[in-house]
């Protein structure tokens, strides 16, 4: 029998990417452009950080030791490099040249995956290393690194100290998103841009700057999701990622678009992903169908939201359009 | 606020009324050969790959190489078949979500709905089996993919109609729920062997003319005699069925009331209702046009090629199937061009990652990289970048306009 205090740890763990996701989407869809790419992005995310680690680790000759800073910072900065590019490519097609969103979305998504699977897969092939695969374990230690005497805490330790500082990292931002979101002039300037841009623009606002930085900010964030899975996991392993991306944006929904929501909603979301793991006595077809559940619960969360109508808790008005100021 | 500068902008946008037809596909072709060379130049900085085997390879994905094509002309040759009964497939779905999204109805759930056929078809094969005869059972299929494809579709157009819930996301959902309900009866279907498979469904159950219970006839057997192992029959009837949908469709869209229905929904729900048109009406009929068609797709799916039904059986279809479209500006005929392009790019892109030796994946990567360019395109279709006048002098003389854009801001 597992401890109830094993399976809350094992949901936080599931949660982070979801949370890391769905911070960047929400972000990105307060400025009124809905990424279905972000599935892609956080999967370049992952690779570019797995990239970073793998060249960095075989830099150290043998039995050398990592220097703990740069074997954290440089896959840091792959990973926020990468997805900063996928940012900018969605931006570019969405906002300057005012592509459809979903289909650039639904592109970026196979772009992302297929660089993921690519690199992943054949990285060691390219440098022709000796290795066999690609192998990052000592960078994804550190990662994973948590404070000495956590284990000493019991059950409150297990549940909340035994993360990386990414797990943290992750909760951190949501509740600075909230906070710019909510209490700041930029942040009441973004959500302006998503209900409507034509009359941000003529109050001034510079509505293509700040779709650019909400999107490329919220593509990076996203990709952070990314690099906190395969950190977690240790090694890649094609597809290992699977339908997080696509988790993330319904927890944007279950959310109702608030990031301070989505992070008791990625722990929910995150049980719900492993639930069936922890259910005893269950066939594998039944296991199959409680995997259904986060979708299933985020369909009831859109049904409830759009039934109730509270305008604090609907979508941005202007989400998935393009804006052309001389469109009127 | 205060204006900062008064210097006029480099260049402004302008929304073109309409481009001649042989203009925007020439800037669509010219962004395919770009994307092209965009391919080759990244495949051999990453892969080491040449520009030339590259293309070459690709040209052999659809028609076999040198000694394939000898030996084989293009009724027999197979390859080339698969193409385009792959293209057949992907049109039937892009079909499908064309109707809502002319109206604006985000369907990305055609993938689910095109699913939901799928199962409903292998479900009415394996369970009835030849408990009736074979062209029964196929009636009964089809029905039953129809049918379920219609009400994966109906569920979300009638939360929009009712409570406009956001489609795109609800049925963008409904796509995972569809795949572990199919999951689900993947593993309860599996023969018990402990493969979790379900395989081959009917293999062993031949009608009296030689076919498979519940598997589409090769209605073409027979029709080409002269040549050595015909594979156009194999093909040629899911093919066939695709372009009476792709016409029917046009027509439909064209020529129908309910197709201009469906294009005053789009343009403007608010024009709709004011011109009288019932616009929830409008919604859950396309809707349900839209999911019959796709579960027709997942009927030709599992029927006509796979007899077997998997979660992946659908492959991305149904989020390709909307890129199909909107590239196709909506238009049937004009999407049997698009789907194709799609379908000849991913099987070169992948004919590619086998043969020369590079991770598969790097097909996803080619693929998405043309995609971007065409979807990139569409902006000098749509939009008309005009230079200002003074900043065109600007060009001839660098000097005088740094005199002259002072002056302006003197004025």
């Amino acid at each position: 029998m597992v401890s109830i205090a094993s399976v809350i740890q094992r949901a936080l763990v599931q949660s982070a990417p979801l949370l890391f996701g769905s911070t960047g989407e929400i972000l990105t869809e307060k400025s009124g452009h809905l990424n279905l790419g972000t599935a892609g992005t956080m999967y370049v995310g992952g690779i570019c950080g797995v990239i970073g680690a793998f060249f960095y680790e075989r830099s150290i000759p043998d039995g050398g030791t990592l220097n703990p800073f740069l074997a954290i910072i440089i896959p840091l900065i792959c990973s926020i490099i990468g997805s900063l590019i996928m940012g900018l490519i969605y931006c570019f097609l969405t906002v300057t040249l005012r592509a459809n969103q979903n289909v650039t979305g639904l592109a970026l998504t196979t772009f992302g995956t297929g660089i993921g699977n690519f690199f992943g897969g054949s990285l060691v092939k390219l440098v022709d290393s000796d290795v066999a695969s690609v192998n990052f374990s000592r960078t994804s230690e550190l990662y994973r690194a948590y404070l000495p005497f956590a284990d000493n805490l019991g059950w409150f330790g297990q549940i909340f100290l035994s993360h990386g500082f990414l797990f943290y990292l992750g909760i951190v931002l949501a509740i600075i998103s909230t906070f710019v979101l909510n209490k700041t002039a930029k942040g009441l300037n973004l959500r302006a841009v998503g209900e409507n841009p034509a009359t941000a623009d003529a109050a001034g606002i510079r509505v293509n700057l700040y779709k650019y930085v909400a999107t490329c900010v919220g593509s990076i964030i996203s990709g952070l999701g990314g690099l906190y899975y395969v950190m977690e996991i240790g090694n890649w392993s094609n597809d290992g990622f699977g339908d997080r991306g696509w988790l993330a944006i319904a927890l944007v929904i279950f959310a109702v678009w608030k990031p301070n929501f989505a992070i008791l909603g990625s722990i929910l979301f995150g049980g719900l992903y492993i639930a069936h793991i922890f259910i005893p006595n269950i066939s594998a077809s039944v296991s199959e169908l409680i995997k259904m559940l986060p979708y299933a619960v985020t369909i009831i969360v859109l049904i409830v939201t759009s039934l109730r109508r509270k305008r604090e808790n609907q979508p941005p008005a202007h989400l998935g359009l393009s804006y052309f100021r001389e469109e009127r | 606020m205060q204006i900062k500068s008064s210097r006029e902008p480099l260049f402004h946008l302008v929304k073109r009324d309409k481009i001649p037809w042989w203009k925007a596909w020439l800037i669509r072709i010219g962004a395919i050969l770009l994307a092209l060379v965009a391919c080759a130049v990244i495949s051999e900085l990453i892969t080491g790959v040449k520009p030339k085997d590259l293309f070459t390879t690709i040209l052999h994905s659809w028609f076999g190489d040198a000694d394939y094509r000898e030996k084989f002309s293009i009724v027999q040759n197979r390859k080339f078949w698969i193409l385009l009964q792959e293209t057949a497939i992907l049109l039937c779905v892009a079909l499908a979500v064309t109707p809502a999204f002319k109206m604006r109805f985000w369907n990305i759930g055609a993938e689910g709905q095109v699913l939901m056929g799928c199962l409903a078809s292998a479900g009415c094969m394996l369970l009835i089996g030849d408990s009736v005869s074979p062209s029964m059972l196929l009636v009964i299929m089809f029905i039953a993919a129809v049918v379920a494809g219609a009400i994966w579709a109906i569920i979300p157009a009638i939360f929009k109609a009712q409570w406009n819930t956001n489609e795109t996301l609800f049925t963008l959902m409904l796509n995972y729920v569809a795949m572990q309900i199919v999951a689900y009866f993947c593993i309860e279907w599996a023969p018990s062997n402990g493969s979790n498979v379900v395989g081959v469904i009917n293999r062993d159950l031949e009608t009296a003319d030689g076919g498979n219970y519940g598997w589409l006839p090769n209605i073409f057997e027979g029709f080409v005699k002269d040549v050595e192992r015909p594979r156009m029959p194999e093909y040629a009837h899911i093919i066939l069925i695709v372009l009476v949908l792709t016409a029917l469709m046009f027509i439909y869209l064209r020529y129908s009331k309910q197709g201009y229905e469906i294009s005053v929904v789009g343009e403007s729900e608010n024009t709709a209702r004011y011109i009288g048109i019932n616009v929830k009406k409008v919604i859950l009929r396309t809707m349900l046009i839209s999911g019959a068609i796709c579960g027709i797709a997942g009927f030709l799916l599992v029927s006509g090629i796979e007899h077997t039904i998997a979660m992946d059986t659908v492959g991305g279809r149904g989020f390709t199937a909307i890129m199909v479209s909107w590239l196709a500006k909506f238009n049937p005929f004009v999407m049997i061009v698009t789907s194709f392009l799609f379908v000849i790019m991913d099987s070169g892109a992948s004919k590619v990652a086998t043969d020369l030796r590079v991770n598969e994946s790097f097909s996803e990567v080619l693929t998405a990289l043309i995609i971007f360019f065409i979807i990139g395109c569409e902006f000098f279709i749509n939009y008309k970048i005009v230079f200002s006048r003074r900043n065109g002098k600007k060009l001839v003389s660098a000097s005088n306009a740094v005199t002259s854009s002072d002056n302006d801001n003197s004025k």
